[in-house]
């Protein structure tokens, strides 16, 4: 699904992330820990080609992403589901409509997508389906942003810091929902640095941890 | 970067998709004013050149196929020289009439200057000679050689002199008018390209979202197309439906008017500014797609 082999990316001379070699397989859970500012998200932004590698290779889909244009980008994006801290919407359009947002750009009509109600009941946003995302809490966002990552059911999603502007109870309620999708199949990769999460996650899959620092990517113990 | 693609999108419509883009906006109504305003001088400045079209063909066409020979002499030899020159111009190839002015086409020409009550007869006025030519025209120079032999006092003004800076001057004018359509139309396209700039840094997140979606850059850069195409196309089509209302109220063109009460359109001239708003919708159409497609250009 994701297939890295030395890659490196740096903005400057001198990389941020170096020698990543890393094959995330189908179905599997992943988190990814680090300090802060150590690349995680710089790490995730590679896996869906926001960003480029500057040195190695990072295969996406098993095409290379170096050689993707504009629109194979587009395309490979609509198989990756992404769940940011700071989930951006459409503000002018109600949540509803942004959750749909994949499936419109898609030219595929989103009013008449059963799933699309379905999808907004299971992540218990049934009530608010017509506020706008200034309006919604930050949980909402998160849960919103979440459907918004899964309506088209993609093959892998990556969530980087899903739970960082939530409360506990619902960082586990998110978790929640990413056990079960990944009990469906999808592949999951999330980057936290919230410990407490990950060993709530162990007891439900079978997660592995990798660990980013000093610019290196490592498998973390399983004492977490 | 399908540009049938998104022409055909332009004419249908995307309900769905026009909403990804947030209506409001100052770009918007600055592109509707821009386009008004913009076709509304479009009218004036295609009229202009039109009538000035049509006087360089007048002057051109009129004056080109006339002449004059002015004849001065001692009255007694006046009726003699006059049917000497007469006669010259009847046998001279490319004339196809010639007649003397009468005393009182005479005074009606002096009349502007020295009032009515003009006595021709008692001043040393020149005869006049009106020569109306075949459109092949005669030779000027063999003609003047044969005056000057059969009718010393007769001098051939072929018109030429003050003709040729008229119709020179009525071109300029007509080439100017063009020229400031397309100062226009460049303008126009300047100010499309700002106002969708504009309108496409003020939406970056929509931008991103978009792209992290998995949207297309055509697909993005559409939404903004048909919505500036849109907004041009109603604004030139006011200015311009404005513009042909104000040249159509100007004052008729009398016998004796001037130039600028024959300045607007005639007969299949009045269809010209329908031309107008297709024209700025096109302009706006291919300023929003480039100035779209180079901002996408910048995000991953």
């Amino acid at each position: 699904m994701i297939d890295m082999q030395d890659a490196a990316f740096g903005y400057g001379a001198e990389p941020i992330l170096s020698d990543m070699t890393l094959r995330l397989a189908p179905g599997s859970f992943h988190f990814l820990t680090g300090p802060s500012g150590s690349g995680k998200t710089s790490f995730l932004k590679l896996c869906y080609a926001e960003l480029l590698a500057t040195a190695g290779r990072v295969t996406l889909f098993g095409e290379d992403a170096a050689t993707l244009d504009r629109d194979r980008i587009a395309l490979t994006r609509q198989r990756i589901g992404v769940v940011h801290q700071d989930c951006e919407f459409l503000d002018h359009l109600p949540i509803r409509d942004n959750i749909a947002l994949p499936l419109t750009v898609t030219g595929r009509d989103a009013g008449q997508d059963a799933n699309l109600n379905e999808l907004i009941a299971w992540v218990g946003l049934s009530p608010r389906a017509r506020a706008r995302p200034p309006e919604l809490s930050g949980g909402e966002r998160q849960r919103a942003a979440l459907a918004r990552a899964i309506i088209m059911d993609p093959d892998l999603i990556l969530a980087d810091e899903p739970t960082g502007n939530v409360d506990w109870e619902m960082s586990l309620r998110l978790l929640q929902l990413l056990c079960e999708l990944n009990k469906m199949g999808k592949t999951i990769l999330i980057a936290t640095h919230d410990l407490a999460l990950i060993r709530a996650a162990k007891a439900q899959v079978q997660a592995r941890v990798l660990r980013i620092a000093g610019g290196r990517l490592s498998t973390a113990g399983a004492d977490l | 970067m399908s540009v049938a693609g998104d022409i055909l999108g332009l004419l249908k419509g995307e309900a769905q998709a026009d909403r990804v883009v947030p209506r409001s906006g100052q770009a918007a109504r600055l592109t509707l004013a821009v386009s008004g305003a913009m076709a509304f001088l479009a009218v004036f400045a295609l009229a202009l050149s039109l009538a000035a079209g049509r006087l360089a063909d007048r002057w051109a066409g009129a004056l080109a196929q006339s002449s004059t020979i002015r004849l001065s002499a001692p009255e007694a030899e006046m009726e003699a020289q006059t049917w000497a020159v007469l006669t010259v111009l009847e046998q001279t190839p490319g004339v196809e009439s010639a007649r003397a002015l009468s005393d009182d086409e005479q005074r009606a020409l002096l009349e502007p200057w020295f009032g009515p009550d003009l006595p021709v007869a008692d001043l040393p006025v020149p005869r006049l000679i009106e020569i109306v030519e075949t459109p092949a025209g005669y030779d000027a120079e063999g003609l003047r050689a044969r005056l000057a032999a059969e009718a010393p006092g007769a001098v051939l003004d072929d018109h030429t002199r003050w003709r040729r800076p008229l119709v020179e001057a009525a071109d300029r004018l007509r080439l100017l008018g063009w020229l400031s359509l397309a100062l226009i139309l460049g303008s126009t396209a300047a100010m499309i390209t700002l106002a969708a700039q504009a309108a496409l840094a003020s939406n970056e997140q929509v931008l991103r979202v978009l792209r992290l979606v998995g949207a297309r850059d055509a697909y993005i850069a559409r939404a903004f197309v048909r919505r500036f195409t849109r907004r041009a196309l109603t604004g030139a089509a006011v200015g311009a439906g404005l513009g042909t209302l104000a040249i159509a109220l100007l004052p008729r063109a009398a016998a004796e008017g001037a130039f600028l009460t024959g300045l607007g359109f005639a007969g299949a001239g009045w269809l010209w500014p329908l031309a107008i708003p297709p024209l700025a919708a096109v302009t706006a159409f291919w300023a929003t797609r480039i100035a779209a497609f180079r901002t996408l250009r910048g995000l991953r």
